[in-house]
Formats: C-alpha cells, sequence, structure tokens
C-alpha cells in the first residue's frame, strides 16, 4: 500500500502542471520583471496572467486588487497593520478565540502595545454568536479580521454577513481565507469584504507565495517599502516563478471546486462516518451542517493524538492532530479549548484533510487500520477497562492523578 | 514530527508492562499539565526485602509518554524501593537514549509516578515539588515557571542574569524576547520596571542581582572564611541545578581555585563547562575576588593560578 497523505490543511502537493508552468520562469524567463532586456520581457506578461488567475478565482473586480506577498501570514499581518496605521484614532479589533495563530499572535502583541483586543467566543459546534458582535462594532474598532473557515474542524462563519454588518458601522473587514479559498465558490466583488488572505500551499501552488487581496480604495498603509513592485503595495522583487505557479493552481482550483464539492465531500463522508461507526466513544468535533468539504476532525476519546498519529503513520498514513504534543505546547489546541471539547477528548483529536488526489480506496484503507489503532492505545490508557473494553466508571474520579 | 530514537520507538510500538499489576500493592498516578499526560504506575513489592517484584503502567498520552512509563517499569524491575528512589528522570531519558527537550517532562513525570508509587507503599503522602511551565529555552528545556521563580529568589534583572542562574538563553538565543517578557512580568509585580539597557557585566557595581542572604565580602578572606563563602554561594545555586536533575559539590580549595564535582545529571552534561562558567561568575560577584573553579577531575594535575 502505498502512503495515504490527509493532510492537506498544513499543506498540499505541488500540482504537475503548476510545476510545469513554474520552469521556464526559473530557466529562460529569469529576469527581473523591472529590467528592459529579453530575459524579463515575458515576465511581466506571466505576472499578469497570474493575477487574473487569481481574480477568477475569487470573483475580485478588478486584477490589480491582488498584491502577492509572500505567504499567508504575511498577507494577514500586513492587512492588521495596515488597518491599525490608517486609523490611528481606532484603537480597537474584533477578531474570534479560534483564529490562526498568523491572526492571535498579532493581535497579542498589539493588545500589549495598548490596543483592545475582542476576540468573539464560540459555542460547542464553534459557532459565533452574531448578536455579540453586532454590539462590538463601533467607531473606536480598526478592523474586524475573522476566518472564512477554520482550519482544524473546517467550521465556515458568516464572512459575508458580517463583512455587511462591519460595512454599515463603518469598519474595515478583513478575512483569513487561506483554508476557504479553492474550496468555497467566491464572488468577493459582490461582498463587503475589503481584505482577504490566501496561501498558495494550501492549494496546490508551492510554498513561500501568498496574496493579500485589497479591494480598491480600502485604504492602505504598505508593510515592506522601499521599491515600487505591486504598485508600492508590497516592495521586493517579485517571486515570478511561485506566483505563476499560483496564477495556474488557481486556475486548476476554479476548475476543482465543483469536484471538490462532490467528490472529495463523499471521500470525506464516508470516512467519518465509517469511523464514528465503527468506534466506540468517537465524536467529530465543529458545525456539522457548515464545514470545508475536505476536513474532518474527530476526537477519540481517553487516548492522546500524537500516539494515534505515530501509529497511524507507522500504517502509512498521514494526518495531524490538536493535542499540545504535536506542537511541543502546554494545551491542546485552542480551537478545541474554546469549543469547550473535554481535555481527554481534545487531546485524542485527529483531523483528516483531503484533496482532490484522494481516492475512495484511500478512504477503505484508513478505515481498516483505524479500529485497531484505537483499541491498542485504549488497551494503555488508564481511562479504560480493558476486561470489559468500555471507559471505567466515572473516569474523572476513577483516575485523579495528582497534577503538577 | 519528533526526532524520538530508535529506543523510544521500540517502547511505543512494543510498551513492556502494559496494564495494571494484578494484587498490586502500591500505586502512583500523576499527570503532567503539559501534553495532558496522566500515568497511573502499579507494583508489587516484596514486604520482606522490599524487593519490586512486578510493575505494570497505564499512560495517556503521547509516544515519549508511553515509551517513558514502558522503560521506567523495566528499569525498577528486581530493584528494592531504596534503589528505586535514587532514579532519576535522566536515568529514564538516558534508557531511552535521550528524549527531545520538550518531552524530558515525561521522563519526569515517570519518576514522580515511581515515588508517588513508593510513597503510597509506605504509606506516606507524596507532595509534587515543582510546578512545570511552558517550556522557553528549547536549548536546554528550561521553562517558564524555573524562570519566573529564580527571577524572584535571586533578584535577576537581565536576560544575562537569568542565563547565569539557568543556563536559559544560553544556547541559540531565540529564546530573549521570551526571557525579556518574563523579567518584564516579574518585576512588575515587584513594582519594579525592567530595563532592557542594564548590563550585567562583573565590573558593572550597579548590578543588584547578588542576594541579600549572602552579604558581599570586602576584606580580603581567610581560607576558611573562603571555603564557607564557596558553600554558601553553591548552596544557593543547588536549587537550579536540581531541578535539572543536576548537583555540585565542593572537593577542595587550593588558593582562589575551587574544585568541584558536578553530579547527577550534570555529570557529562555537555553544558556542565557552561554550568562551571556561570558558578565562577557568580562566585566571583559575591566574593568580590577571583575565583576560578575547575572540575575535581582536574585536581591531579593542580592547575593554580595563585
Amino acid at each position: 500500500m502505498s502512503d495515504i497523505y490527509l493532510d492537506n490543511n498544513a499543506t498540499t502537493k505541488v500540482d504537475r502542471a503548476v510545476v510545469d508552468a513554474m520552469i521556464p520562469y526559473f530557466l529562460e524567463q529569469y529576469g527581473n520583471p523591472s529590467s528592459i532586456h529579453k530575459f524579463a520581457d515575458g515576465v511581466a506578461r506571466g505576472l499578469k496572467q497570474a493575477r487574473q488567475q487569481v481574480q477568477a478565482l475569487i470573483g475580485c473586480e478588478h486584477d490589480s486588487e491582488i498584491i502577492f506577498t509572500s505567504c499567508g501570514t504575511e498577507s494577514n499581518t500586513t492587512a492588521i497593520l495596515s488597518a491599525i496605521k490608517c486609523q490611528p484614532n481606532r484603537k480597537e479589533i474584533i477578531t474570534t478565540m479560534v483564529e490562526h495563530p498568523a491572526i492571535l499572535g498579532v493581535c497579542d502583541q498589539l493588545e500589549k502595545d495598548g490596543y483592545t483586543i475582542h476576540r468573539l467566543p464560540v459555542d460547542k459546534c464553534g459557532r459565533l454568536n452574531l448578536e455579540s458582535y453586532k454590539r462590538m462594532l463601533s467607531e473606536n474598532v480598526a478592523l474586524v479580521t475573522v476566518m472564512w473557515a477554520n482550519n482544524e474542524t473546517g467550521t465556515i462563519f458568516p464572512v459575508i454577513e458580517m463583512a455587511e454588518l462591519a460595512n454599515a458601522a463603518g469598519v474595515m473587514f478583513h478575512t483569513d481565507a487561506v483554508q476557504a479559498v479553492g474550496k468555497i465558490p467566491m464572488m468577493l466583488a459582490d461582498t463587503k469584504i475589503d481584505m482577504l488572505s490566501i496561501s498558495g500551499h494550501k492549494l496546490h501552488a508551492p510554498k513561500g507565495i501568498g496574496v493579500l487581496y485589497l479591494r480598491r480604495g480600502t485604504r492602505y498603509r504598505a508593510l515592506l517599502r522601499g521599491g515600487h513592485q505591486e504598485r508600492g503595495r508590497r516592495a521586493g522583487t517579485e517571486n515570478t516563478a511561485s506566483i505563476v505557479g499560483l496564477g495556474k493552481a488557481c486556475e486548476l482550483a476554479l476548475q476543482h471546486i465543483e469536484y471538490e464539492n462532490t467528490k472529495v465531500k463523499a471521500m470525506r463522508d464516508r470516512l467519518e462516518r465509517g469511523i464514528v461507526d465503527e468506534i466506540p466513544h468517537s465524536f467529530v468535533t465543529g458545525d456539522l451542517n457548515n464545514r470545508l468539504p475536505n476536513t474532518t476532525d474527530i476526537a477519540f476519546e481517553y487516548i492522546e493524538g500524537e500516539s494515534i498519529l505515530m501509529l497511524l503513520n507507522k500504517a502509512g498514513i498521514a494526518a495531524s492532530s490538536g493535542s499540545a504534543c504535536t506542537s511541543g505546547s502546554l494545551e491542546p489546541s485552542h480551537v478545541m479549548r474554546a469549543m469547550d471539547i473535554p481535555y481527554t477528548a481534545a487531546h485524542g483529536t485527529i483531523r483528516f484533510s483531503f484533496s482532490r488526489y484522494n481516492t475512495m480506496h484511500e478512504v477503505d484503507e484508513v478505515l481498516k487500520v483505524m479500529p485497531d489503532i484505537v483499541a491498542t492505545l485504549r488497551k494503555l490508557s488508564p481511562y479504560w477497562d480493558a476486561q470489559t473494553n468500555t471507559p471505567v466508571a466515572n473516569p474523572e474520579q476513577a483516575f485523579a492523578p495528582t497534577y503538577s | 514530527m519528533w526526532d524520538y530514537s530508535d529506543k523510544v520507538k521500540e517502547h511505543f510500538f512494543n510498551p513492556k508492562n502494559a496494564g495494571a499489576v494484578v494484587e498490586a500493592n502500591a500505586t502512583g498516578e500523576v499527570g503532567s499539565i503539559s501534553c495532558g499526560d496522566a500515568l497511573r504506575l502499579t507494583l508489587k513489592v516484596d514486604p520482606e526485602t522490599e524487593i519490586i517484584l512486578e510493575s505494570g503502567f497505564q499512560t495517556f498520552g503521547c509516544g515519549s509518554a508511553i515509551a517513558s512509563s514502558s522503560v521506567l517499569t523495566e528499569i525498577i524491575k528486581g530493584m528494592t524501593l531504596d534503589e528505586a528512589l535514587k532514579v532519576t528522570n535522566q536515568d529514564i531519558a538516558d534508557h531511552l537514549e535521550g528524549l527531545p527537550p520538550e518531552k524530558m517532562h515525561c521522563s519526569v513525570m515517570g519518576r514522580e509516578a515511581l515515588q508517588a508509587a513508593i510513597a503510597n507503599y509506605r504509606g506516606e503522602e507524596w507532595r509534587d515539588d515543582h510546578e512545570e511551565g511552558a517550556l522557553v529555552c528549547k536549548c536546554f528545556a528550561i521553562d517558564a515557571v524555573m524562570i519566573e521563580e529564580m527571577v524572584w529568589a535571586n533578584k535577576l534583572r537581565t536576560v544575562e542574569d537569568v542565563t547565569n542562574f539557568t543556563k536559559a538563553g544560553g544556547g541559540c538565543a531565540a529564546c530573549h524576547e521570551d526571557i525579556e517578557a518574563i523579567l518584564e512580568k516579574v518585576l512588575a509585580e515587584k513594582g519594579e520596571k525592567f530595563d532592557p539597557s542594564i548590563c550585567s557585566k562583573p565590573e558593572d557595581k550597579q548590578k543588584p542581582a547578588a542576594p541579600e542572604k549572602i552579604a558581599a565580602v570586602k576584606t580580603p578572606l581567610t581560607n576558611l572564611q573562603r571555603i564557607k563563602k564557596i558553600e554558601e554561594v553553591l548552596e544557593s545555586l543547588r536549587p537550579a541545578l536540581m531541578a535539572d536533575g543536576g548537583d555540585v559539590e565542593l572537593v577542595e580549595v587550593i588558593g582562589n581555585t575551587a574544585y568541584v564535582n558536578m553530579t547527577g545529571a550534570c555529570n557529562g552534561c555537555q553544558m556542565a563547562a557552561m554550568t562551571i562558567a556561570g558558578i565562577q561568575q557568580r562566585l566571583m560577584e559575591v566574593m568580590g575576588e577571583f575565583i576560578k573553579v575547575v572540575p575535581a577531575s582536574e585536581m591531579s594535575k593542580l592547575v593554580n593560578i595563585a
């Protein structure tokens, strides 16, 4: 059995067609796009085409609204810092408790600098309360930044509606859409979203390339200065090959968006149902009715995620976990904590994330090994009764270690 | 994925002594907030000889927690309780051919479960002696709680102070921002302000890091005074070393050269040289005279600067 890759929310394989589109920009058209000679004369056209390919995928009005950056994190940081720089009198930011660290880290830092950060909580299914959001909007808020879809659970937030509300209150709106672009059809021209972040490597383009969409007319202050590139909005010589690659990847993503929402979704659903039906004390986290088509995050109670991943890896299956151990941090994932998932389950969450390269056969292979992996680890668990093959009665009381 | 040794993988994929021991007469249950791991260790102890006849583990935890538990049950089998009490977390890590710094606490959890089980057998109450915080220094596996405690106890003011007392920040230096944040926080709690412009060079007389209880000495010392003073200073540094599973003992003082033995985890640790440099720095600050600290193994060469 060849290895099975189900960690596509972490990163994806670069599509062969993307690689092919990039190669001439390393070997032939390697000139600096700013130069006036034949090594560069095709490059500007390549960049222009890539811009249009990205534009088509996200449905924005102008291709000049696309700013190429080095990654999703740069796009996020640029968006937040730009918003506060433009509006020095506004000292508040609204975000959520379940954002990606690329957002939360910047907000934490701004909090130290005196900004007030409102972090919207989520319910047990990972959903936001729009009423409390509305109450937070005011003329003191510089920016709302809310992810389009959550990277761990796939839960989709109502960003289009939230952007309308922000716009009505005169507040700028940014969304981190790195997980959503290519999976959710979008038409940004019809929304009030001011800024949006894309990461190339989440949609079969290479790592090290991203996009900040900036609606025409949105006030903006560049983060990187000292060059005319990207119309002065992001200085630094263009990563031409990767930009061209990202353009191609966006074109392919647009072609496959229906496939993602039918075939890929069918694989995800089959895996999810198979696991939850077969394995007792396992459950799916997030908003089951409103999720990315490729993502499922399943909690296996009474065992720990890293152990599961190591056994999966031995079986040739790649996934990821919200357990603390996998990241070397102290707590299980902040997303699981925000949803109030109990610790004994939060530490045992496994995220399977699909792409168009996966097959139904692979799903069946995972379903074959998963019950044994869980059973093996539960045999070792102090919360599990090996004799009856059930959790011990009152697990929290039966095993109450001294915590240091 | 972590870079686990083959030994860790071996114990994880084929754990030894999994499950509870039947008719166990000693049980230790501990958990580590880091990783959310928890371990129950059960032992069957011969009441006559106090020899551990059987040991078993049940662990909720990651790969290295399961491997640490498994190897621990192997290490202690056949030991007397007194022998078992001497097993350190470093012993567990060594048997596993090392653990990543982020995972050292898994070995600490093993040692604590063992101590708790023995206390349980003897009818004593086991009390945990340390609290664990977020890992700050990845080079030397120093966590935030440890740094905070040392900043409090020793009135540390600068990143350099913290490095001298805990080793944290003495390697790749990437954690200096985090150490500054801890200094800022603790000093604010004490009603002081962290000033990054203070430097801790020995000649800087402004440096306020000397602990109160050990007053700086001004007049020249007799050899007896010097030895006493050195002992005092070593005593004040001991908690930091012991937290790492190590210790230091003074072997001999000849002139202004102090010969020391680094023991426990310090013994053979790559950082021993740096620790010795830290001790020397500290001694000079407190005693106000030049002191050279040398490993006792060098004594045969009788290096004496004086």
